[in-house]
C-alpha cells in the first residue's frame, strides 16, 4: 500500500502529513507515509484542492479534516 | 443589539457583581467592553462559520469548473466573482485551483475574477461586518469587491495574457477522477461542525488579543486618539494602513476586533478596512505560491489590482461614512 499526502507545501498541507503519519503509527502499519509537493501531480489526478491524501495513487480525501479516525478508516478500507 | 441583550447582561453582571468594580470606573468599562465583545464575536464566528462551511460543501472546485466553462465571457467574470464570496482563498488550493481551471478551458480573465475576489471578499468579514456595524456596511464591503474582480477579470481577459502564465501550466494533463469526499445531509453537517471546531480553535487567541487590544485602547486611550493622527483629513492613511498590512498574516476573523475597536476609536472604517483587507489578501505566502504559476509581470500586474482595488475600496468607505 502506497500511502501519500499530496500538498503545496502550505500550513494546512503539513498538518495532514503529519496526522496519517500519526495515524499510521496508531494502526500499527508499517507504511511510509509519502509528502508530494509537485502540484501537477495532484491535477493529474483530477483534484483542483489541496491537501490530497492519496492511497496506491488514487486521491481519497480532498481537503483537510481534523478527523484522524476519518484517515485511519480511510486507511482501513483499502 | 437586542439580539446580545443578554450577553450585555452577563457582562454587567461578571463586571459588577462578581468583580465587584465600581460601575463608572475605567477598569470595569475595559473589563466589560472586553467580556461583551469577545462573547459576542465568538457567537458570530461559530455561527457564520458553521453556516458557511456547510454551503461551501455544495460547491467543490470541481463545480466551480463547471460552472464557469463555456460561457459567454463576461457571465463567467461575474460568476467568478460572486463564486469567490463564499470560497475561501488558501496558499492550499489556490495553485492546484488555477492550473485546473484553465486547463479545463476557463478563460484566463475569468479565473482572474475569481482570483481577485476569493481573497478580497471574504464572507467571515461580510458577516462581522453585518453583525458589528450593520448592513450597510457589509452589502458595500461585498459589491466593491465583486465590481472589482469583475471588472478587472474583463480587462485581463482582453488584454490576452496567456503568455504570462508558467508554460508548464498549459502542458499538464487534467486527471479524471471522482472521489466521494462528503456525501449525506448528516456528514456535511458534521464535517461543517469539524471545520468550525478547528476553525475558532485557531483564532481564539487572536480573537482574545484583538478584543484585549480594544478593551485597553476603549478604556485607557483618550478617545478618538486615532482620528487625529489618521483620521479622514490625512489623504495617506489609506495607503499606509495597506502597507502596513501587508508583511501580516492572518485570517478575516482575528483582524476584525482589531479593526473595530480602531474604528471605536476614531480610525475612519475605509482606513481600518483596507488594513483588514491587506492583512487578509496580499500575503507574502500567498504570493510565493502563485509565484508557481504565474510569471513575475503577471504576478506583479495581480498584485497591483490588489492593492489599488483595495485603497479604492478604502476611499469608497471613508467617502460614504
Amino acid at each position: 500500500m502506497k500511502i501519500q499526502v499530496l500538498g503545496s507545501g502550505c500550513h494546512t498541507c503539513e498538518k495532514l502529513y503529519e496526522m496519517t503519519k500519526k495515524a499510521v503509527v496508531e494502526m500499527g502499519l508499517k507504511e511510509n507515509v509519502e509528502y508530494v509537493t509537485d502540484i501537477s501531480k495532484i491535477v493529474e489526478m483530477g483534484v483542483m484542492q489541496s491537501p490530497v491524501l492519496a492511497i496506491d495513487g488514487k486521491p481519497v480525501m480532498i481537503g483537510f479534516t481534523p478527523d484522524i479516525e476519518k484517515i485511519k478508516s480511510l486507511i482501513k478500507s483499502k | 443589539m437586542d439580539l446580545f441583550f443578554p450577553v450585555q447582561l452577563f457582562s454587567d453582571w461578571f463586571s459588577y457583581s462578581l468583580l465587584k468594580l465600581a460601575r463608572k470606573s475605567v477598569v470595569a468599562g475595559a473589563v466589560n467592553f472586553f467580556v461583551f465583545d469577545s462573547i459576542k464575536i465568538f457567537i458570530l464566528l461559530a455561527v457564520i462559520i458553521f453556516i458557511v462551511s456547510f454551503i461551501r460543501s455544495f460547491l467543490p472546485p470541481e463545480k466551480t469548473k463547471k460552472l464557469l466553462s463555456n460561457r459567454l465571457e463576461i457571465i463567467g467574470n461575474i460568476l467568478a466573482a460572486l463564486i469567490g464570496i463564499v470560497t475561501p482563498f488558501c496558499s492550499c488550493s489556490a495553485v492546484p485551483l488555477f492550473i485546473g481551471l484553465v486547463e479545463s478551458g476557463v478563460p484566463l480573465g475569468v479565473t482572474f475574477s475569481y482570483l481577485i475576489s476569493a481573497p478580497m471578499v471574504n464572507e467571515v468579514a461580510a458577516v462581522l461586518l453585518f453583525g458589528l456595524f450593520g448592513p450597510m456596511v457589509a452589502l458595500i464591503y461585498i459589491a466593491s469587491g465583486v465590481t472589482i474582480a469583475v471588472v478587472v477579470g474583463f480587462i485581463l481577459g482582453k488584454l490576452r495574457l496567456e503568455s504570462l502564465v508558467e508554460d508548464y501550466v498549459w502542458k499538464i494533463k487534467v486527471g479524471q477522477n471522482k472521489v466521494d469526499n462528503k456525501s449525506g445531509f448528516k456528514m456535511r453537517l458534521y464535517d461543517a461542525y469539524l471545520y468550525t471546531a478547528d476553525l475558532i480553535k485557531k483564532v481564539f487567541p487572536f480573537v482574545l488579543l484583538g478584543v484585549g487590544i480594544g478593551a485597553f485602547i476603549h478604556g485607557y486611550a483618550p478617545h478618538d486618539f486615532l482620528a487625529a493622527i489618521a483620521g479622514k483629513g490625512n489623504i495617506l492613511a489609506v495607503p499606509i494602513a495597506v502597507l502596513v498590512g501587508v508583511p501580516l498574516y492572518s485570517n478575516a476573523a482575528g483582524t476584525i476586533p482589531i479593526v473595530k475597536s480602531l474604528i471605536d476609536n476614531g480610525l475612519p472604517i475605509g482606513t481600518a478596512l483596507a488594513f483588514m483587507m491587506s492583512v487578509t489578501a496580499l500575503s507574502f505566502p500567498e504570493m510565493v505560491i502563485l509565484r508557481k504559476v504565474l510569471k513575475p509581470k503577471l504576478l506583479a500586474i495581480y498584485i497591483a489590482v490588489l492593492a489599488v482595488g483595495i485603497i479604492f475600496t478604502g476611499y469608497l468607505f471613508n467617502m460614504i461614512f
